[in-house]
């Protein structure tokens, strides 16, 4: 139903090409929300966390600690035409499916799915991570199989059972769209002849990097101000910090993420087959089962949980750590669990607070705009449930 | 689990026996240096600018006392004390007994216990709480204090740089100690920590880092330098653990190494304690009777220490592939690369040794030895000792002869106190402006709220007035929702980003 809807407005969209005059895409010159417009024209990152300094440049720690480095420099034009593309169904085999899809601006940037659905409504096996602060990020994909944003972008274009497109058919489906060719031309001025692969990489990253989080009631109590955060959540905080939950031992602030892979040992939903996670990349054994550890920015935006949506909500998740190592690994299955999963045996009443912590960690101020049209006469996509 | 560390061994003793056995005829010729000739080690981290005298050195980190002090008397609350203080106080903690978990988020606070005739202030955590104190600010100091019954860590810090904890008492407090972690500029000395459930003393993933005088016993691991750079121990006496001094890589945290370590004049004694680290971390591994444990860690140079009736070991040198409880790590150099003996006085180490290391000796040919003071096992390429013949070892043939005998130049590794970055008003407001404001305001287009031009237009020669009203904004206009208030900027800050929102041309 939804599928034929989306064909309908497809044709709609093609048709109306012939007819009126297309709408006149034209691309921001403003950086987005949070970045300063240099002299040489590029959009850079400010932030009161690039006041602190952080052992060894490496952007981890306590409260005040620098970020780790980033991503910037991109030109507002190859920022906004990211935007456009990312919303763009065009960019899927069958023209239903857009970045947007699964990384929902509505949804934290998820979809709220357990796991993804790819074009022709299979499941895709994992759950889509949050896009919140991908620019600080350096691995990709919860095994971290990719080690920049451009070279993860292929990964679900041209899965089957994701996007389904072909870099061929991506190619011809952009180039033979006037305003696509006129727009690339001036978010990459300098380059000559078709569309190139790279170009639809880089313009997807450079909107990424745009997707910033470091605004919440936490980043607040950070910067000094003491009352950003309740008596609960500061008791929360605690209990995430103690040795006891370790929680910020892998989820380290500023990031929550130390983006380093883990074996946590979770359970699959049922019916879902173990999923060996880094072992299938790295070769290592000694990895089977783990997975990059994911951030909590905007964390109460993203349910369900876990790579393959294991857990419905946070209280679920943090019972699960703290029902000791190993609760859930399958039976005759030998898992080298991380040495900080441990048998922390909080109470009922620090479960909850870490859970009212977590809920602090929320600030989607810098939520892109969805675009009302699109450049290929697709309707910007949505699952739209 | 409790022997896998170095279950290992039993493969590398066939590769070491055979190599000893054809390489080898008769004793190896001995080499007889004298430590306090000689050439001192000239490795290690070196400060930018002029080199530290000993005379000069450095041991404090957390720069000049504050003038500010509050006094805390038994009943009352520390952590009221501590947020109600502002940075740069001294909170004076009168003895007592005191059950609270302490946080610490600001820069320059002191935490100073009062020592009355014997008695401290103790913070008990009645095996209910989880941690006594936590810091992440700069330049926290921790004087004076008794510490029981935590379940986590006694003190632990989250990236305070130029810390100080010294004087305490720390008695049974969960999983570490002391806990420095993510820091840089440090000093832990003369605390007496005991019946910690993992390392009484854990500097973990820290620089530049001083552990001296401090008396650490029965507890799993006496001290341990993890995944940290430039770290001096000594002067440390470390009896009746299972493992004494320890340093490490261990995998899959995100920093990788383990570099510049010197282990000098400490006492390490009897370190036989069963070990009753909590199964899968990563000591539950060392055997009982460890006296010094290298694990992946590079330049270690182990120096002047008295290490005496360890029973497995005195000295015990290993990679990740000989440690089996624990997980992979691509990322991280698996061998204790570049390790540096220099002389030190061993006695009575290895008197009951493992099965392996037995096995081991026998592949070597060293039939009968009552005693065991050095084990190697794994590859660890670029070592060096000096004066070998005095000890009984396994697995250290191929170690050179070091080209020092000393570590006397090296004073210590730690930096004068790291002065807090100046932030210019102008530029602390551009970075808010640009990091909130813009969330909601553009230049000259409609968003949440007003456009800048706009904002300009009403207060362009009122910075004050726009501080005033960020601060406690009202509802102005019907077509837009009400500003949330900016408050939790402090007043120099709102009126920087004022003047600033002022200005911008775009």
């Amino acid at each position: 139903m939804i599928r034929a809807l989306v064909l309908l407005i497809a044709a709609i969209g093609t048709a109306g090409a012939t007819g009126p005059a297309p709408p006149d895409f034209t691309l921001n010159t403003s950086c987005p929300p949070g970045f300063e417009k240099t002299q040489a024209g590029v959009c850079e990152l400010r932030t009161l966390y690039q006041f602190y300094d952080s052992l060894e440049n490496r952007g981890l720690g306590g409260t005040r600690t620098a970020l780790p480095p980033h991503r910037d420099g991109f030109t507002p034009r190859q920022i906004d035409l990211g935007r456009y593309l990312f919303f763009d169904p065009v960019l899927s085999g069958d023209g239903t499916l857009a970045c947007a899809s699964c990384h929902d601006p509505a949804r934290g940037l998820s979809d709220g799915r357990p796991r993804s659905l790819g074009i022709h409504g299979e499941d895709a096996g994992r759950a889509a991570p949050t896009l919140w602060n991908v620019a600080f990020l350096k691995r990709f994909f919860w095994d971290a199989r990719a080690h920049s944003l451009e070279a993860q972008a292929s990964g679900p274009l041209y899965s089957p059972r994701e996007m389904g497109n072909t870099p061929t058919r991506l190619l011809a489906s952009l180039n033979g769209n006037a305003t696509y060719r006129r727009l690339f031309q001036e978010a990459f001025p300098s380059h000559r002849g078709p569309i190139a692969e790279q170009e639809i990489f880089t313009a997807l990253a450079a909107f990424q990097t745009s997707l910033v989080s470091l605004n919440s009631r936490y980043d607040r109590y950070v910067h000094g101000y003491d009352a950003a955060l309740s008596e609960r959540e500061i008791e929360g905080l605690n209990v995430f910090r103690s040795f006891v939950a370790r929680c910020s031992e892998c989820h380290t602030p500023p990031l929550f993420t130390n983006e380093q892979i883990a074996v946590i040992g979770m359970p699959e939903p049922k019916g879902h087959a173990f999923d060996v996670g880094a072992e299938a990349i790295l070769h290592s054994p000694k990895l089977k089962g783990a997975f990059k550890v994911p951030t909590l920015r905007n964390i109460t935006r993203t349910a369900p949980y876990s790579h393959s949506g294991a857990f419905a909500d946070l209280r679920s998740v943090v019972d699960f750590y703290n029902k000791g190592r190993g609760n859930a690994v399958p039976k005759d299955m030998h898992l080298y669990l991380h040495w900080h999963i441990s048998d922390p045996k909080l109470t009922d009443t620090e479960v909850d607070r870490i859970v009212d912590f977590l809920g602090a960690l929320t600030d989607e101020t810098f939520l892109p705009q969805t675009p009302a049209r699109v450049p290929s006469g697709l309707a910007p996509a949505k699952r739209g449930e | 689990m409790k022997k896998g560390l170095i279950i290992g061994l039993l493969v590398a003793a066939v590769a070491f026996g055979a190599g000893t056995y054809f390489g080898r005829s008769g004793k190896q010729e001995m080499t007889i240096s004298s430590s306090t000739q000689g050439a001192s080690y000239a490795g290690g981290f070196k400060a930018e600018g002029v080199a530290v005298k000993p005379g000069d050195a450095i041991r404090s980190v957390a720069g000049p006392a504050p003038t500010n002090v509050v006094v805390v008397k038994d009943g009352e609350s520390i952590q009221a004390a501590i947020k109600a203080a502002p940075k740069g106080t001294i909170v004076r903690v009168m003895p007592g007994t005191y059950h609270e978990t302490v946080y610490v988020d600001k820069d320059d606070i002191r935490i100073i216990g009062v020592i009355e005739a014997g008695r401290r202030a103790v913070l008990d955590g009645e095996k209910k709480l989880n941690d006594a104190i936590l810091y992440s600010g700069n330049n926290f100091v921790a004087e004076n204090l008794e510490i029981r019954n935590y379940k986590g860590n006694g003190i632990m810090g989250q990236a305070g740089n130029n810390f100080e904890i010294r004087n305490n008492v720390i008695v049974d407090s969960g999983v570490y100690g002391i806990f420095p972690q993510l820091g840089q500029n440090g000093i832990v000395e003369h605390n007496v920590v005991s019946k910690i459930a993992d390392a009484a003393i854990y500097i973990g993933m820290s620089d530049n880092i001083l552990v001296a005088h401090n008396d650490v016993f029965d507890s799993v691991a006496g001290i341990e330098i993890e995944n940290s750079r430039h770290a001096i121990v000594e002067h440390n006496y470390v009896h009746n653990n299972t493992g004494g001094l320890l340093a490490f890589v261990t995998p899959g945290l995100p920093i990788k190494d383990t570099v510049d370590v010197i282990f000098r004049n400490n006492f390490v004694v009897g370190n036989n304690h069963p070990n009753f680290g909590a199964p899968g971390s990563t000591v539950s591994g060392i055997p009982a009777g460890t006296g010094i444990l290298v694990m992946a860690a590079d330049d270690v140079v182990i120096e002047g220490n008295i290490i005496s009736d360890n029973k497995v070991s005195g000295i015990i040198i290993t990679d990740h592939a000989n440690a089996q409880n624990i997980t992979a790590d691509p990322e991280s150099e698996p061998n204790s690369d570049r390790v540096k003996i220099l002389d030190n006085v061993m006695l009575r180490n290895g008197y009951d040794t493992i099965t392996e290391a037995k096995a081991l000796m026998l592949a070597e040919g060293k039939v009968g030895a009552k005693n065991l003071d050095i084990v190697r096992v794994g590859p660890s390429p670029g070592s060096c000792i000096i004066n070998r013949h005095q000890y009984v070892t396994v697995g250290v043939s191929d170690f050179t002869e070091c080209d020092f005998t000393n570590t006397a130049a090296t004073v210590n590794y730690l930096l004068p106190p790291v002065p807090p970055r100046e932030i210019k008003p102008g530029e602390r407001g551009k970075v808010v402006y640009l990091g909130i404001c813009t969330g909601c305001h553009t230049y000259n287009g409609r968003m949440i709220g007003p456009p800048v031009q706009v904002i300009q237009a009403l207060y362009l020669d009122n910075p004050q007035g726009l501080a005033d009203y960020i601060a406690k904004p009202a509802k102005k206009r019907d077509d837009y929702p009400e500003m949330p208030p900016q408050d939790y900027l402090d007043p120099q800050t709102r009126l920087a980003v004022a003047q600033y929102m002022l200005q911008v041309t775009n």
